[in-house]
């Protein structure tokens, strides 16, 4: 049978062949790394700060006079996992609308942005928080006692959002 | 018979009608806002301003043509409103051409200057015609850089109708609609220039019984639903088309539905009922208690106290008690069970030979006025009466329910307790048997031997029949426990995709049946078998053997919008819809 193979083993250089001078290169590469900086991180005691562009968990930007969402609804129409479950309510503030309701699903979320690209009140934001764990599915659902986070912890997101949105 | 030409298409008309009407009774749309079919007209928008023209002709009478053969229009140096303008013969009418999108363009340009674009905190958004046309007909962008006028927000018009004045575009139709339609003119413009405003006579309120249609008559949010205020987004609920129950004139409605709960009743034009209207108070009177305080599953009086059994085992038992004191018994029907519901009944008194049948008559002078609103309380009396079950009141009945004290009475839909004539609490002590279809918890639960749950019309399909004799068509809007939203019922964007482990789809489904499949299936477990699987199958045998009925199918109904008894149908037209382009317009 007329048969032609392409191994790697066919494609090896002589000097490949050989064996012993590749174990010494290979060695070498090893002593080498032994001595520069470590990458490793003794995670979780040790955590990655990501940057403002990052996109961790969906959060609701809180103010000092309260949160900052009318509950519009947009996000959750928008959320193509459909995550997002918002029940409005009326308030005597200036924006006459609240959210009475406000959950996440996190089991659903893909953290796709879209529900902060959408947000005409820039409300709700991508935090920097990646590692989130719950014990059952209705742990997973987040409501507003969760999703509302100081805007002081929020500033280097909102800042990324204003220069490149 | 003018014939005019829209947009190179001839069209046939009537003379005196203006270009917007032959436009629409021929299927063109010409954007609009203040123009409403039912009101008068005031064109004060200048939305639908179109470009209006006739054929030139030459000295002998001939066509005057161009180059190619087409024939030369002469176009009148102005743009015209086509909502004022009377159609004459030989008009040439323009609605897409360069000029009258320009003007459109700038029109809605001008009515977006002062208004807020706050359609994140609007009830309105989903369902506003200013965002269709601003979807439609505009720049996408404001050139206007300047502070924005500020108008009073939040005025309350009456306990039921919030009014912003900043959203407002000034259209006039509520203020129309206040002194045409619901003849309580206390509604004007006040100040001048880019502050008018809409006020309120002073130490007035609008809260005519009929005010709250001005809520989807506005072209925009200024009006909104004190009740419904930001309970849902448009676009998250389901509309039903529906008839409320509320009296015996059969409004055509939308049932917003969200979640299995409903959140709002909102008008549906029928030329042949309400036209385009409804009453503020079967608005808001006809959907809670579908909401709340519902029976679900059916219960059994055991050993003196009532427990909860499969429904099966309470139609056995039902129908047991029934075989035994069928002769020496009386069925009180409620007024608003549907003509499916009227004929089942009708033949199961046949069936277990019920010795007295009648429906109960809510009459109620001070509701009934000379628009829409009856002093027939009951949504289905006509039905009734036609289908050969006569009507007595409370009064009456408990009379002929002393006079003869029956063995047994069978409640269909009907509770003199919850109606509030607790006269007859002595008499139902005295009544050996009681059993009752309920759809709500009521102290008349207590009497019963037997309560079976009963659907409301939120979710039956079935027939009304109104005071002037339209038969109109109900779908549910809601699911029961035995029934699936995606078989055929409206659904919503949440209802298609949500899973079970969603929470905002754990609203509550009821174990309930209508009223006629209750009855069937205690006649065939007495022996009585009947083919009845579907209220489809009910209607039909209806209407072969009720000569009222004749003819009528329920696509026929759904396709003229009602037919009347005993006549052939008629066709209701091109219906106006002033919202079209919301979610799940017809």
């Amino acid at each position: 049978m007329n048969v032609t193979t392409n191994t790697r083993a066919q494609r090896m250089s002589f000097w490949e062949k050989l064996y012993l001078p590749e174990i010494a290169k290979g060695l070498a590469l090893t002593f080498k790394t032994m001595f520069k900086p470590k990458l490793t991180r003794q995670y979780p005691e040790e955590r990655w700060e990501p940057l403002g562009s990052y996109r961790g968990r969906p959060v609701l930007v809180l103010e000092e006079e309260g949160e900052r969402c009318v509950a519009c609804g947009l996000c959750s129409r928008v959320c193509p996992a459909l995550a997002i479950e918002v029940q409005a309510g009326e308030t005597e503030r200036e924006k006459e609308r609240y959210p009475v309701k406000f959950e996440i699903n996190m089991l659903r979320c893909i953290y796709c942005g879209l529900c902060e690209e959408v947000c005409p009140e820039e409300a709700i934001v991508m935090s920097k928080d990646y590692d989130i764990v719950f014990h059952s599915q209705e742990e997973a659902i987040f409501g507003k006692d969760k999703l509302l986070v100081p805007i002081a912890r929020l500033q280097e997101r909102l800042e990324f959002l204003r220069q490149y949105k | 018979m003018p014939t005019i030409t829209i947009d190179g298409r001839k069209i046939e008309t009537q003379p005196g009608k203006t270009i917007i009407e032959a436009a629409l009774d021929n299927g063109i749309v010409i954007p609009h806002f203040c123009w409403h079919p039912a009101l008068s007209v005031a064109g004060n928008c200048r939305m639908c301003l179109v470009r209006v023209g006739s054929y030139k002709k030459a000295a002998d009478g001939s066509l005057e043509r161009d180059s190619e053969g087409n024939p030369v229009v002469q176009w009148l140096p102005k743009l015209q409103i086509a909502c004022a303008t009377p159609v004459s013969d030989g008009m040439v009418v323009d609605t897409k051409g360069e000029k009258t999108v320009a003007a459109q363009n700038a029109v809605m340009e001008f009515l977006l200057i002062n208004h807020p674009l706050d359609c994140p905190i609007c009830d309105e958004a989903g369902q506003c015609k200013l965002q269709e046309y601003a979807f439609k007909h505009s720049r996408g962008e404001s050139r206007f850089t300047e502070e924005k006028v500020h108008k009073p927000k939040r005025i309350r018009w009456s306990d039921r109708i919030v009014f912003d004045g900043e959203r407002c575009i000034l259209c006039s139709r509520c203020i129309r609609f206040a002194n045409e339609i619901a003849k309580q003119p206390v509604l004007t413009f006040v100040e001048r220039n880019d502050h008018v405003t809409i006020e309120l006579f002073e130490g007035t309120q609008f809260d005519s019984p009929y005010s709250m249609n001005v809520i989807e008559l506005c072209p925009v949010g200024a009006l909104t639903s004190a009740d419904f205020r930001f309970k849902a987004r448009v676009w998250d609920m389901s509309f039903t088309p529906s008839v409320c129950p509320g009296c015996a004139r059969g409004c055509n409605i939308h049932i917003g539905v969200r979640d299995n709960q409903i959140l709002r009743l909102e008008p549906r034009p029928n030329p042949h009922v309400n036209q385009y209207w409804m009453c503020d108070a079967g608005r808001l009177e006809q959907y809670q208690w579908v909401n709340t305080g519902r029976i679900s599953g059916a219960w059994l009086r055991q050993n003196g106290r009532h427990v909860s059994v499969p429904i099966d085992e309470a139609l056995d038992s039902a129908a047991e008690l029934l075989k035994r004191h069928g002769k020496q018994s009386m069925m009180i029907l409620s007024g608003s069970i549907t003509n499916e519901d009227a004929f089942v009944a009708r033949q199961f008194a046949e069936a277990f030979g019920v010795r007295e049948m009648a429906y109960v008559t809510v009459e109620d002078p001070s509701f009934g006025d000379d628009f829409l609103r009856c002093s027939d309380r009951n949504a289905n009396s006509t039905g009734l009466r036609t289908i050969g079950i006569e009507g007595n009141a409370w009064q009456q009945l408990l009379e002929r329910v002393q006079q003869y004290s029956p063995e047994l009475i069978y409640f269909v839909g009907a509770d003199p307790l919850t109606a509030g004539h607790n006269e007859w609490t002595a008499v139902l002590e005295k009544v050996p048997t009681i059993i009752a279809q309920l759809s709500n918890h009521s102290s008349l639960e207590a009497y019963a031997e037997i309560v079976l749950p009963a659907a409301t019309y939120a979710e039956i399909e079935g027939t009304f029949t109104n005071i002037d004799g339209w038969v109109q068509y109900l779908q549910p809007a809601l699911e029961t426990k035995e029934t699936l939203r995606i078989n055929g019922m409206k659904q919503s964007r949440l209802d298609k995709f949500g899973a079970p482990n969603d929470r905002w789809t754990h609203g509550e489904r009821r174990l309930c049946r209508p009223h006629w499949k209750l009855m069937t299936e205690i006649a065939s477990r007495a022996g009585h078998q009947w083919s009845y699987r579907t209220a489809r199958d009910v209607f039909a045998a209806l209407s072969d053997t009720v000569t009222q009925f004749q003819g009528m199918t329920y696509e026929a109904l759904i396709e003229y919008r009602g037919i009347r008894l005993s006549s052939p149908p008629e066709p209701v037209g091109v219906v106006y819809e002033s919202h079209y382009m919301r979610p799940q317009a017809e």
